[in-house]
């Protein structure tokens, strides 16, 4: 428990809404230290109870990943009572960075890609919670690593693989908002490669069942 | 399009009738807010009866109309052009304001001009706040959503996935017997009572990416209050007595909480300076202490719009009418029917550069 404490904390990688990443060491490996802090705007009982959760299940689904074939950072320790974990570090590129460079062909290949890896977490019961651009890091030889798993489930429904294709769109939009439907045909694509056409078609139909239920919303034009 | 020129023309009014409130406001080109009266509908039961309130709009818009022109001490041959609130809404609440608006324009010979209510309720919160740029959280009866500027559009960064929070504490309120009076809206009531608690009951908290998830929160919270009600549960059932006020405070606090931290994650995304906080929910004062919090930790200026401009209001419609008519946005009679789901990401907002 000690050495948390004592490992510095060298280098802030990102703030972002929910943790804190920082760069560190881990016996000599390049290491990201996750820190989830308290927040002061919610009640410290609801506080508490989100953090414990995370902290514990984060690592769970990350480890499950792997067994589905997709890539995450390696666990090396978690802290429950710091909400603190501490990984692999990952050395690449944002998928968010690099669909913006690519010419459209490599672009889809890479989508589809990412639609395959998304297909092998649905296979096995698992649901990102947060799919984004900004979730999935390329390393050099080509394979793209999943990460920040805090809102994931073990989950067999169809709503639940859904809603989780449903808030990828949502993602593509607001951030690739220039060709969101060139990546999202091609995600479906490698999606179906990996699901099949009876299985991915459930999905789809679900999708359209879940953005229904939106309000003021294009898709609930009868 | 030609631009027009500021000192061609002076005012703007503009009418809002998307749900239960008529509104009519007049702005003048710099941004003065000239008049803001409204109605609001009141169901004798149970939430907004579409037909009854379209009914209630057409009732009250002349004499509406005549106040405001009254408060701005204008007359409608001085007007440069009428705004009108063209979606998203209830059909037949929009279409009466849809209708006096045409009538208006025809009559008067004034281009007409066919408004975003969505964009109009953060256009008002930046004329009446200061807000340049801001990551806005919209949260009303009809609309939860969280939005900033980006490349000509207002993009959508989280909303919800199912009900609006406004509509979550309302129906939450009706179930638990509150009424609403004039003045007083069924939120404003469960605000009240939430104080008198510091009882978190455990609730479903459901945040799923950047969008959140009311319904499941709606229900359980419904039910918890019930089981207080029903003496016939056997006894295991009935786990604790819990009070009204402790189902209204956590239900605020679960609801609030997945909100923030909705827009805390859209903050960190997109790295605004400034939170705005608009719509009908902008009123409770626990939602404005959470989301500052939040604001002043990301180094971010947290501004709120002013009550009376909170709520469905004219003279948003007025203002946001007034910078598309400067901009030669003008909507064609043929064109001017309402839009019942018309996304905030789907309008051309040219007067921010």
């Amino acid at each position: 428990m000690d050495t948390v404490d004592k490992t510095p904390h060298t280098h802030l990688l990102k703030k972002g809404a929910e943790a804190s990443l920082f760069l560190t060491q881990w016996h000599g490996k390049d290491a990201v230290l996750k820190i989830r802090l308290p927040k002061s705007y919610r009640p410290p009982t609801l506080d508490q109870q989100i953090r414990r959760y995370r902290t514990i299940h984060e690592p769970q689904l990350m480890h499950h990943a792997k067994t589905a074939g997709v890539p995450t950072p390696i666990i090396y320790m978690i802290n429950v009572p710091q909400s603190t974990i501490i990984m692999q570090h990952i050395n690449g590129q944002q998928i968010k960075t690099i669909l913006n460079k690519l010419d459209p062909p490599p672009r889809h290949v890479l989508c589809q890609k990412i639609g395959q890896s998304i297909a092998h977490l649905h296979n096995h019961n698992l649901i990102h919670g947060d799919l984004t651009t900004s979730n999935m890091i390329q390393t050099p030889n080509g394979k793209i690593y999943f990460i920040d798993f805090g809102l994931g489930e073990k989950n067999n429904e169809l709503e639940a693989q859904g809603v989780d294709l449903h808030l990828f769109k949502r993602a593509l939009q607001s951030t690739h908002f220039n060709f969101w439907e060139d990546c999202l045909t091609n995600v479906l694509c490698g999606y179906t490669q990996i699901r099949g056409i009876e299985l991915s078609k459930k999905v789809y139909e679900k999708i359209h069942q879940i953005e229904r239920r939106g309000r003021y919303v294009e898709e609930r034009k009868p | 399009m030609v631009k027009i020129k500021q000192t061609d023309c002076k005012y703007c009014l503009g009418i809002e009738s998307s749900a239960d409130d008529f509104g009519v406001g007049i702005t003048d080109f710099r941004g003065a807010i000239l008049a803001n009266q409204s109605e609001g509908y009141l169901p004798k039961e149970g939430g907004i009866h579409p037909r009854e309130a379209a009914r209630h709009h057409g009732d009250v818009a002349p004499s509406v109309l005549q106040q405001a022109l009254n408060t701005a001490g204008i007359k409608a041959h001085e007007l440069s052009c009428i705004a009108f609130s063209q979606g998203p809404g209830l059909g037949p609440s929009l279409r009466t304001g849809a209708t006096i608006a045409r009538a208006l324009a025809s009559y008067l010979d004034l281009p007409l001009v066919g408004v975003n209510h969505s964009v109009a309720h953060i256009e008002i919160g930046k004329l009446t706040t200061g807000a340049h740029d801001p990551l806005t959280l919209y949260a009303s009866g009809g609309n939860t959503l969280v939005t900033a500027y980006t490349t000509g559009r207002y993009r959508i960064f989280g909303e919800t996935l199912d009900i609006a929070l406004g509509n979550c504490l309302d129906v939450f309120g009706r179930e638990a017997g509150l009424k609403a009076k004039k003045g007083l809206p069924i939120g404003a009531a469960i605000e009240q009572l939430a104080q008198k608690s510091q009882r978190l009951i455990p609730l479903p908290y459901v945040v799923k990416g950047m969008d959140l998830s009311l319904s499941g929160l709606l229900t359980a919270a419904t039910t918890t209050l019930q089981q207080q009600h029903n003496s016939n549960l056997p006894d295991q059932i009935c786990l604790d007595d819990y009070s009204l006020a402790d189902v209204c405070y956590s239900l605020q606090e679960h609801a609030f909480s997945m909100v923030c931290e909705v827009t805390e994650r859209a903050l960190a995304h997109t790295e605004k300076k400034e939170v705005l906080l608009t719509g009908g929910v902008a009123a409770n004062k626990r939602l404005q202490t959470m989301l500052s919090i939040i604001a002043s930790e990301h180094n971010a200026q947290f501004s709120v719009v002013p009550k009376q401009y909170a709520t469905d209001n004219g003279a948003m419609i007025a203002w946001t009418g007034t910078l598309a008519y400067k901009h030669g946005l003008t909507t064609p009679i043929p064109q001017s029917m309402v839009k019942l789901r018309w996304r905030v990401d789907k309008v051309d907002v040219p007067w921010i550069q």
